[in-house]
């Protein structure tokens, strides 16, 4: 249950930025080899926001698809979880993306 | 709220000091106190043709463990200007992270210059342990915490104060899941998983598994007992994470040692080359 921290770590984040001013939006990009559950976070932001200039913002997760290059035929191809296979068999493959856990941006009032 | 595991508080982290004997209470987490400087952010001043009743998007782009790693990257270079090495050991709990210490500490003696960074929920038993063996050591209770950070391991090594060139071993709490994705700083990561957990741990648990630098499977005395695949285990472990070094040993009967204690020995020497490739890998 990380993503609790994270999400404290996410309003801790966007209110140095923000201030005091209320919060409508925060925009998240959270890839699906973060080892972060969306869901969860949406779940505990509700609970993290609460009695912040964050509360009752809309919460939005852009969830990028991982991406990955076999290092050994150089094709690329989709990544759903950490099992780290080239259709080709190789093992040796480099991870492009899918490994996000950023905030984007927030929308002030 | 804890900002761990979301099930405490906190500010209930204490470092003891290097006897054992005093508590540090902690002070407040620096996330915690009211912001002394709300200043405007630079960028986000109101832009000229926005109309008051519309929302302003702010841009922000930051990771969400940035704090975490900024420390990270602070540890690491205080690790690096004094030739120390530290090393990041985890696994379940019970898996034998403080028996494999307390044997190494032991069998090298004099030949290994090495403290211990603690981590657990409660108690200082295992930092007792370490003690006994007459190797410095500092415990760090994280209450409810289910890892440590490396704001933590910070306050753990200026406690520990570990001498340049030395080896400190830092025994995470036991869990599988947290301490994956939180980096300390540390120059390598060495997860150890015990034959009597089951094989598959590495496909449940990859995080834990593609952070390694070096899998030990404890406990190989009991093999002919449990219902445990070395190899599935290890193709399990490439699958997720091809560069990892493997071994198989017990350090309660002594079994495979000889091949840790080199690992040991190796990394030494090519800890900046561990540095390198850990940092290449992220």
């Amino acid at each position: 249950m990380h993503e609790l921290s994270i999400t404290q770590s996410l309003v801790y984040a966007v209110l140095e930025c923000t201030g005091e001013r209320p919060v409508t939006g925060v925009n998240l990009r959270i890839g699906p080899l973060s080892g972060v559950l969306p869901d969860a976070m949406r779940f505990c932001f509700d609970i993290v926001s609460a009695g912040t200039s964050l509360a009752g913002a809309q919460l939005k997760i852009d969830e990028p698809k991982g991406q990955a290059r076999c290092r050994s035929c150089g094709t690329e191809f989709e990544l759903e979880d950490l099992i780290l296979l080239c259709p080709c068999g190789s093992a040796d493959v480099e991870v492009l993306s899918g490994r996000e856990l950023m905030v984007m941006s927030v929308e002030v009032a | 709220m804890c900002t761990t595991c979301g099930c405490g508080d906190e500010t209930n982290t204490r470092v003891s000091t290097l006897d054992g004997t005093q508590p540090i209470l902690e002070h407040q987490h620096p996330h915690e106190h009211e912001h002394p400087h709300p200043h405007e952010h630079p960028h986000t001043h109101e832009h000229p043709h926005t109309h008051e009743h519309q929302p302003v998007t702010i841009t922000l782009e930051q990771n969400l463990l940035a704090k975490n790693d900024l420390l990270a990257a602070r540890n690491r270079g205080w690790l690096a200007g004094r030739g120390i090495r530290a090393l990041n050991v985890m696994s379940s709990p019970g898996a034998g992270k403080t028996t494999l210490l307390v044997r190494t500490l032991t069998d090298l003696g004099g030949q290994l210059q090495a403290g211990v960074i603690e981590g657990d929920q409660e108690t200082s038993l295992d930092a007792d342990r370490i003690r006994a063996v007459g190797r410095p050591v500092i415990q760090i209770n994280t209450g409810a915490g289910c890892h440590l950070d490396a704001d933590m391991l910070q306050r753990g090594l200026d406690a520990l104060d570990p001498q340049p060139g030395s080896t400190v071993f830092v025994e995470n709490v036991g869990n599988l899941v947290c301490p994956a994705l939180f980096d300390l700083g540390e120059t390598a990561k060495v997860v150890i998983i015990s034959v009597t957990e089951g094989d598959d741990k590495p496909q449940k648990y990859p995080h834990m598994f593609m952070a390694a630098d070096l899998v030990i499977v404890n406990k190989s005395d009991l093999l002919p007992y449990v219902d445990f695949d070395v190899d599935d285990c290890l193709r399990q472990i490439r699958q997720i994470n091809p560069r990892a070094d493997f071994l198989v040993l017990s350090a309660t009967t002594g079994d495979g040692l000889a091949a840790w204690y080199d690992w040991l020995d190796g990394s030494t020497s090519r800890s900046d080359s561990l540095t390198e490739s850990l940092s290449d890998a992220h």
